[in-house]
């Protein structure tokens, strides 16, 4: 992404939705999609006398995130009350942990497309609660407050991306990372991984911050690009038509993706003031060493599966974060190799092949009707000789529409490979009387003609006769 | 009236014969201590235990609890207070709710949306406050014993007031879950009885760590009662120049009970505290900015009283403005005012400082001594609207405010009454968690001064 004589910054801030069993600051479930108003409690609807009690696995899943990104987990944090009046906040403040997080000072890689890598800066990511949601029907709105107390983490990066690629990149890389942790669903249409974007330009070469404008309310990388490329526009445009001064302001825009544009969230007046204090209803948490011990074990994470898959199996790199990029493409890959695929074939026949028309049917990976068992079968066969590579094209889409054994398709579509001397013999033997004159013609030194005693062997066995025994058996004939 | 101690003697036929004739009594009286004597309902119990009045900011399951505001008419809590369990666990039962300034926020019940409490010993006079009708309705003998909550004082300010004793513990001692909050960090719930011995009884049973508080301490209930020593020589520090701002007649009442401590074997010693004028203006910037938060949950979209015309913010505007009273709302605005951007360094986080210094000029005294003596109050009961402004009536806590910042268990105990008959109270201190040697001081004190 080029931006002319300006260069973009951009900041991201990402609520992840953490997958706790309970609620941040009360025992009710944080299930999705139930009946409204039906996981709450006295705490989580602010009833008078309800109090507060920090969740620890949110912890837990926090000291995993931190481990992750490289970053400092405070011993101890604490929570703050920011303060708000809105339906779906029904305290009309928020817990949320403002001076002490649980997480600073923590950074990942990202990879560009060119092969280059950066080094993203995150400021810190903070423990705090998420709101309900207000329906709004006509004359009047509804709120349901089964969402109200979800546990959040709030992910701060530096404002150290330069394009919306490398925004999309770090945001790419941040959710397989959350998903590789398993501390969170980071489902963006559900809602449980948002991100707000802040984003200013400058003139090349400048060092300082211009003003920065948060776009909000985007819930697809797609859209988050596309938002970020609409802002950088409007700044730049605004820039050199002389008016940045007066339409360039610190605010909140809306990204709207049925019209594609951006628009003012509240005027320039009135900037918020949440009145941040500490929560004097929880005391700062410290964590034992123990804890903090325990839970900076983490699992293998997608760089590091990279660089093995890179080293171990000598796939290329793109391949491998291709492969990597998601803990279920990894999972799938992993059972074909222990599944006696060789490296290059798993690597092919999963990308290209089945990614290809999982692609096209608008499925994912975990919703795929050809398991990783399967695919490695008709890996197998297609290694053992039983079918030919082509074949297996046929065989695979056969198995996305039917739900039947390798074997059982390969039957089914009359695909095994002749790979019997004495039946190709036969079909040589035939060909060879049928064509005399050729026969002659290469005993006399024309080898060219060898293409066309395959070709004619291939179409008398309509495909099904292995080529290499084919090329074998040929020669012993026509030269004897 | 029969002490807690006795009535947890009685057996079943008896207690319900005896409810019975309490609630006659009840009837029968003007003092307006329950709520239920200003709306005219029957009277409100929960369990069939031994009847404690609660006040209207505690959560009784299926009671309207109100915090005596109009923004929560018509409110039922559906749960109870973890108080509440634990003393239905032990015998006692919730028996009628106790009338209280609006949000526990006042000294004398005068801002309850339901009406005055009357002082049972004149009449003319406000009970104390916030927790008044709690503690008129002990010294009246319409009440066995009471549940309070202190803040700066709610509750011994109004026991000194009406003559009865107040204990707040200490902070975290009893589980502030169910318990309407007013300023989370300073808010703690205590009995109000008519002797030492039942606030030591009642005290046990409202004690231990509560996992829906994590404000709680990791303590196991407390055993006061059955350890309850009189006898116990005790180094008591007066605060001298507190005593030294009382009124005569405090003083006076006062300087008799040190004698008579001193003469029963106690030691006295003799203290100063400084910067006393900053106790005020810290506990009002604290309390307040707490406060502002915590009341925000009544807006009217969940539950109580709605004031629906408009848009949201109308809605908002009109359900906050006419649902709190004028003292509830310049508290709010005070703290909403402390923590504004520009505004939270030079106030809140300065008192945060304060807070700190006070917290160490007391365990500074705790060195020498093992409890701390003062007065209550700088008066006696007082007229009804005789405050001409709320500054005023904000130094009528002056003695109450400063333990609750520092967190410290506190006891009011009756020394004597005025020339008009009002009663005097003394206060007594100890260190955190250290409710025993308060009590065993309180009993000792008791015990010579009813001779």
């Amino acid at each position: 992404m080029s931006y002319g004589d300006f260069e973009v910054v951009i900041g991201l801030e990402v609520h992840a939705q953490l997958n706790t069993k309970t609620k941040m600051f009360c025992n009710c479930p944080t299930s999705f999609g139930d009946e409204q108003n039906v996981n709450t409690c006295p705490v989580c609807l602010a009833l008078p006398g309800a109090l507060p009690v920090p969740n620890k696995e949110a912890f837990t899943k926090s000291i995993a995130f931190g481990t992750a990104i490289d970053a400092t987990v405070n011993k101890t944090s604490i929570f703050d009350r920011k303060n708000y009046f809105y339906p779906d906040s029904p305290k009309a403040y928020q817990i949320t942990q403002m001076d002490v997080p649980i997480v600073e000072k923590g950074h990942l890689i990202i990879d560009m497309e060119d092969g280059s890598q950066k080094r993203i800066g995150i400021t810190r990511a903070h423990l705090e609660e998420d709101a309900g949601k207000n329906i709004h029907e006509g004359d009047h709105s509804k709120v349901d407050l089964n969402r109200a107390g979800t546990p959040l983490l709030e992910i701060v990066s530096e404002p150290d991306m330069r394009s919306s690629d490398e925004a999309i990149a770090y945001l790419k890389k941040l959710h397989s990372i959350v998903r590789y942790l398993g501390i969170g669903d980071a489902n963006m249409q559900e809602g449980s991984f948002r991100c707000d974007a802040n984003v200013s330009i400058r003139p090349k070469g400048d060092t300082k911050l211009y003003t920065r404008v948060e776009l909000k309310n985007i819930n697809s990388f797609k859209f988050i690009q596309k938002a970020i490329e609409l802002e950088v526009e409007r700044q730049i445009d605004a820039w050199e038509d002389g008016v940045y001064e007066k339409e360039i302001f610190q605010e909140t825009r809306l990204y709207d993706s049925a019209k594609n544009e951006t628009r003012s969230m509240r005027g320039k007046e009135g900037a918020a003031d949440y009145r941040y204090f500490p929560e004097p209803d929880i005391p700062p948490v410290t964590l034992d060493d123990e804890t903090l011990a325990k839970y900076s074990q983490i699992p293998e994470l997608p760089d590091q599966k990279r660089d093995r898959y890179v080293n171990d199996f000598g796939i290329s790199a793109y391949d491998a974060s291709v492969l990597t990029a998601e803990p279920e493409l990894a999972a799938f890959f992993e059972t074909l190799i222990d599944h006696k695929a060789t490296p290059k074939m798993a690597v092919s026949w999963m990308t290209v092949e089945l990614l290809g028309r999982l692609n096209k049917a608008g499925l994912s990976i975990e919703e795929s009707p050809v398991s990783a068992l399967t695919l490695s079968e008709l890996i197998v066969r297609i290694e053992d000789n039983t079918i030919s590579g082509k074949a297996g094209k046929d065989v695979l889409d056969y198995l996305m529409e039917n739900s039947v054994s390798v074997d059982d398709a390969i039957d089914k579509l009359g695909l095994k490979q002749i790979s019997d001397d004495g039946a190709i013999i036969a079909m040589i033997d035939e060909i060879m009387a049928a064509n005399p004159a050729q026969v002659e013609q290469f005993r006399a030194g024309k080898e060219t003609l060898m293409g066309f005693f395959v070709g004619q062997v291939m179409k008398a066995s309509k495909g099904s006769a292995n080529p290499g025994l084919v090329n074998k058996l040929l020669k012993e004939k026509l030269q004897g | 009236m029969i002490t807690l101690k006795e009535a947890l003697t009685l057996n079943p036929g008896e207690l319900d014969e005896f409810k019975q004739d309490l609630s006659a009594k009840i009837k029968a009286s003007n003092l307006g201590a329950y709520i239920e004597q200003h709306t005219g309902e029957a009277i409100n119990t929960y369990g069939s235990g031994v009847p404690v009045l609660i006040k209207d900011n505690i959560q009784v399951k299926g009671w309207s609890i109100t915090s005596a505001s109009k923004i929560l008419q018509g409110y039922i809590a559906p749960y109870n207070a973890t108080v509440i369990e634990k003393m239905t666990a032990n015998g006692l039962a919730a028996f009628g709710r106790a009338n209280m300034d609006q949000f526990a926020m006042g000294s004398s019940t005068e801002t309850s949306f339901y009406g005055n409490t009357l002082n049972p010993h004149d009449p003319t006079k406000v009970p104390g406050g916030s927790s008044g009708g709690s503690a008129a309705a002990v010294a009246g003998g319409i009440a066995i014993a009471a549940l309070g909550s202190d803040t700066g004082g709610s509750i011994r300010q109004p026991a000194a007031f009406c003559g009865c004793v107040g204990l707040k513990p200490t902070y975290g001692r009893v589980s502030r879950f169910g318990l309407g909050a007013y300023s989370s960090s300073l808010d703690q719930i205590g009995p109000i009885t008519q002797t030492v011995e039942d606030a030591a009884i009642l005290y046990d049973i409202l004690s231990g760590h509560d996992p829906k508080d994590a404000t709680s301490a990791k303590l196991a209930p407390d055993q006061t009662a059955k350890n309850l020593n009189p006898d116990r020589k005790l180094t008591i520090a007066v605060i001298e120049n507190f005593l030294d701002q009382a009124g005569d007649e405090i003083k006076t009442a006062t300087r008799n009970a040190i004698k008579a401590l001193e003469d029963a074997g106690h030691t006295i010693i003799y203290k100063n505290f400084s910067n006393v004028e900053h106790h005020i203006s810290t506990y009002y910037i604290i309390a307040t900015a707490e406060a502002s938060a915590n009341l925000s949950r009544y807006d009217g979209v969940r539950y109580g009283f709605r004031k629906e015309e408009g848009n949201l913010k109308d809605m908002y505007f009109d359900t906050r403005g006419e649902g709190f009273g004028d003292e509830v709302k310049r508290r709010i605005l005070l703290g909403s005012f402390v923590l504004s951007s520009g505004y939270y360094d030079a106030y809140y986080l300065k008192a945060q400082k304060v807070r700190h210094l006070i917290k160490d000029e007391y365990n500074k005294v705790f060195e020498e001594a093992d409890l701390i003596l003062m007065p209550v109050t700088p008066t006696t009961a007082f007229e009804f609207n005789s405050k001409s402004s709320p500054i005023e009536m904000y130094l009528s806590d002056i003695y109450t405010i400063s333990l609750n910042l520092a967190g410290l268990p506190g006891i009011s105990v009756p020394v004597g009454k005025d020339k008009a008959g009002l009663p005097i109270g003394m206060q007594l201190v100890a260190k955190a968690f250290n409710e025993q040697t308060l009590l065993d001081g309180a009993a000792s004190a008791e015990r010579i001064l009813s001779l």
